[in-house]
């Protein structure tokens, strides 16, 4: 408990200049250690992927999110019947499915390309 | 009338369930392997895995017959249960790979460093799990009622007993192979019978789901009122009220029925409308949802943001051999539970047609069970699919309610009895499963999928911010955590009690009540981060490196993590 109790260290600001990192710092030593710029760079990959997955949230918040708020403004939208079928039927009943499925698929690929650039990025310095 | 073919249907696929389990009783030696099958299950497996947990009760019978009963509202459900899974994969599940931890009170000891915090997600992880296997042990029990005509009691303790020896002799290990199957045997039971019955309904020239006079009953029909009905009848019926045999003409109107009347409706009789459900437009139009948008978004709420904090759900992700394989271990599950939802829709549907009896009973849970018998008759072909699905419920029953157990069990171990040996386990599966059993038992019969919705809005309020801002943001506290999940947790808990207590009111207050989510997840979410902000101090002085655990790719991790 007496660890809990002391302030956190204080972020303070880094400057991380890449082509220092590239020149040879060992900067994976560094990511591992926690040191100012292995923090600096953990903050920044931490916000790059939080970003995606708000964005993708927004997504999903919009096209069906909306939905229950369009069918009720605009009750034309609730009573088409394309192909036959009432349309929220229709979206919601099958629709959805593959929308989910194609935003997930799109996160994934975003985010492990996220991620290897971020390892690439760390272990340049072997060159 | 007996299905002949359904009681062996249901019995092999609880011998299966067994037997597998038995198999992998066999390589179950320590507790690391009971719990998380030492993680050592490839990814396609733990993906049907994974869906085969989650498809339980409410899925593969409630979600049909809330369709059936209350329309196109009710597709939130699904539509939720599946989207749940594309809130864990933006901003749960490589992370909480990563972490390293084994169960949810792991993971809040892990980052907040807190054992208050540790027993009080305990706590909730129990409650949640039991909330969520009464369902399932209703769920058996009907079906049993349904197919075989027995007593309520026997499935619910067939599947508990079943379940409950299962888990506590064999651990996760042996339910991963068994949930995997079950997730295809789901899958089959609902399909191959829709296929015939999409084609018994266009060789018959498709009879219309909403006809503009209404649903006719198709054949002579008698309907068994347990509780007393109000029914409001559009053309002239003549309809026989046992015990009497005089036919008796039932005006437009509303009518009333005794709790216990057994009314037979003839052949091409309009069904009519028990009072308190939507009418046909109602029924095929959205918005008519007793408590109107609010409801709708709640439920939203609940079900894309309750399924992170599913205990049962997160214990399997720590399968995952790295945070990138639980990424797209998590993607297929999206991809297969997707591709399961789209056919309880069609039963509901169809229900309308051939079921409508189900309308007048409010038992509308039975009509996957019975749609096969109805729509093609009790000959062979019928009375094998019925036993198709009577099967493919029980895989549901018994797959979801051993995750279920496990992590029930498994909490109770580390956490309630001792330390997490091999018997404390086993003691806590014992426990684990008898406690919802009397449940099933004795709490008013609510439609399946509405229990199983309160205990994902429990979970939206109490797992999902602290998983969401533990992982993404470093201010949280433990002191935040507590006061976000006993004030929207709670919140959530106390509605769900009230209302499985029988509380029916109306008004503003019954909506908040029944369909928590809208308010109880973001008090949850702004508790946690107000009450982390004015207890700064108490961060954790090793929450840097705890992020450096949950984000850093694998190959950058150092050795020690």
């Amino acid at each position: 408990m007496t660890q809990m109790t002391q302030p956190p260290p204080a972020p303070g600001r880094v400057r991380i200049v890449l082509a220092e990192v590239a020149r040879g710092r060992p900067t994976s030593t560094e990511f591992a250690e926690q040191s100012p710029v292995g923090d600096a760079l953990l903050r920044g990959l931490v916000r790059t992927q939080l970003a995606h997955a708000l964005r993708f949230t927004a997504i999903v918040l919009v096209g069906l999110g909306g939905l229950p708020l369009l069918f009720a403004l605009v009750p034309s939208a609730a009573n088409a019947r394309p192909l036959g079928i009432v349309l929220p039927w229709l979206l919601l009943g099958v629709a959805s499915f593959p929308f989910l499925y194609g935003v997930g698929a799109l996160f994934v690929r975003l985010a492990e390309r996220t991620e290897q650039e971020f390892t690439d990025l760390i272990e340049r310095p072997e060159q | 009338m007996v299905n002949p073919y359904a009681l062996p249907a249901v019995l092999a696929v609880t011998a299966v369930t067994v037997v597998i389990g038995a198999y992998g009783l066999r390589l179950a030696r320590s507790t690391s392997d009971l719990l998380v099958a030492s993680r050592t299950v490839s990814p396609r497996w733990n993906a049907a895995a994974i869906s085969g947990e989650y498809l339980s009760a409410a899925s593969f019978l409630g979600v049909a017959g809330l369709v059936l009963k209350e329309g196109v509202d009710m597709l939130w459900y699904p539509v939720g249960f599946a989207a749940g899974y594309l809130a864990l994969l933006l901003f749960v599940a490589a992370p909480l790979r990563r972490s390293g931890a084994f169960t949810l009170p792991d993971f809040c000891e892990l980052r907040l460093g807190s054992t208050r915090m540790r027993k009080l997600s305990a706590v909730f992880v129990i409650f949640i799990g039991w909330l969520y296997l009464v369902p399932q042990f209703q769920g058996a029990g009907l079906t049993l009622q349904t197919v075989m005509g027995w007593p309520y009691y026997v499935g619910s303790l067939l599947v508990a007993a079943v379940v409950t020896g299962n888990v506590a002799l064999g651990g996760m290990r042996s339910i991963t192979f068994v949930q995997a199957f079950q997730y295809w045997l789901k899958l089959t039971a609902l399909a191959v019978p829709v296929i015939f019955l999409l084609l018994h309904w266009q060789a018959q020239g498709r009879p219309e789901v909403t006809p503009p006079t209404g649903n006719t009953f198709l054949a002579t029909t008698t309907v068994h009122f347990d509780a007393p009905a109000v029914l409001t009848v559009t053309t002239p019926t003549t309809v026989t009220v046992a015990p009497s045999s005089t036919p008796r003409l039932l005006q437009p109107g509303k009518h009333t029925f005794a709790a216990g009347s057994d009314v037979t409706f003839p052949a091409g009789a309009t069904v009519p409308q028990v009072s308190g459900t939507p009418d046909a437009t109602g029924w095929l139009h959205p918005g008519t949802v007793p408590g109107g948008l609010f409801a709708t978004y709640s439920l939203i709420f609940a079900t894309f943001l309750g399924t992170m904090g599913l205990p049962h759900v997160l214990v399997r992700f720590y399968t995952n051999p790295d945070g990138a394989a639980a990424r797209r271990t998590t993607l297929v599950v999206l991809g297969l539970v997707g591709l399961f939802y789209l056919f309880p829709t069609l039963y509901g549907v169809l229900g309308r047609v051939y079921a409508p009896a189900l309308m007048l009973t409010g038992d509308t849970d039975a009509v996957v069970l019975v749609l096969p018998g109805l729509a093609l008759g009790h000959g062979l072909a019928g009375q094998l699919l019925g036993a198709l699905v009577a099967a493919g419920g029980f895989a549901a029953f018994l797959s979801s309610s051993s995750g279920l157990l496990t992590s029930v069990a498994g909490v109770f171990s580390t956490d309630v009895l001792g330390r997490g040996s091999v018997v404390d386990f086993r003691r806590g599966a014992l426990i684990g499963g008898l406690v919802p059993f009397i449940l099933s038992l004795t709490v008013a019969a609510l439609d399946v999928s509405m229990v199983v919705g309160l205990a994902f809005a429990v979970a939206a309020s109490s797992f999902c911010p602290l998983l969401v801002l533990g992982i993404w943001w470093r201010g949280l506290t433990d002191v935040g955590a507590m006061a976000g999940i006993l004030v929207g947790g709670g919140g959530a808990a106390v509605a769900v009690l009230l209302t499985f207590l029988g509380y029916t009111g109306d008004g503003l207050l019954a909506t908040l009540l029944h369909y928590p989510g809208a308010w109880t997840v973001p008090l949850a979410f702004t508790v946690m981060v107000g009450v982390s902000l004015a207890t700064r101090r108490r961060v954790p002085s090793t929450v840097g490196l705890t992020m450096l655990r949950l984000h850093a790719p694998e190959a950058l991790r150092p050795r020690a993590l």
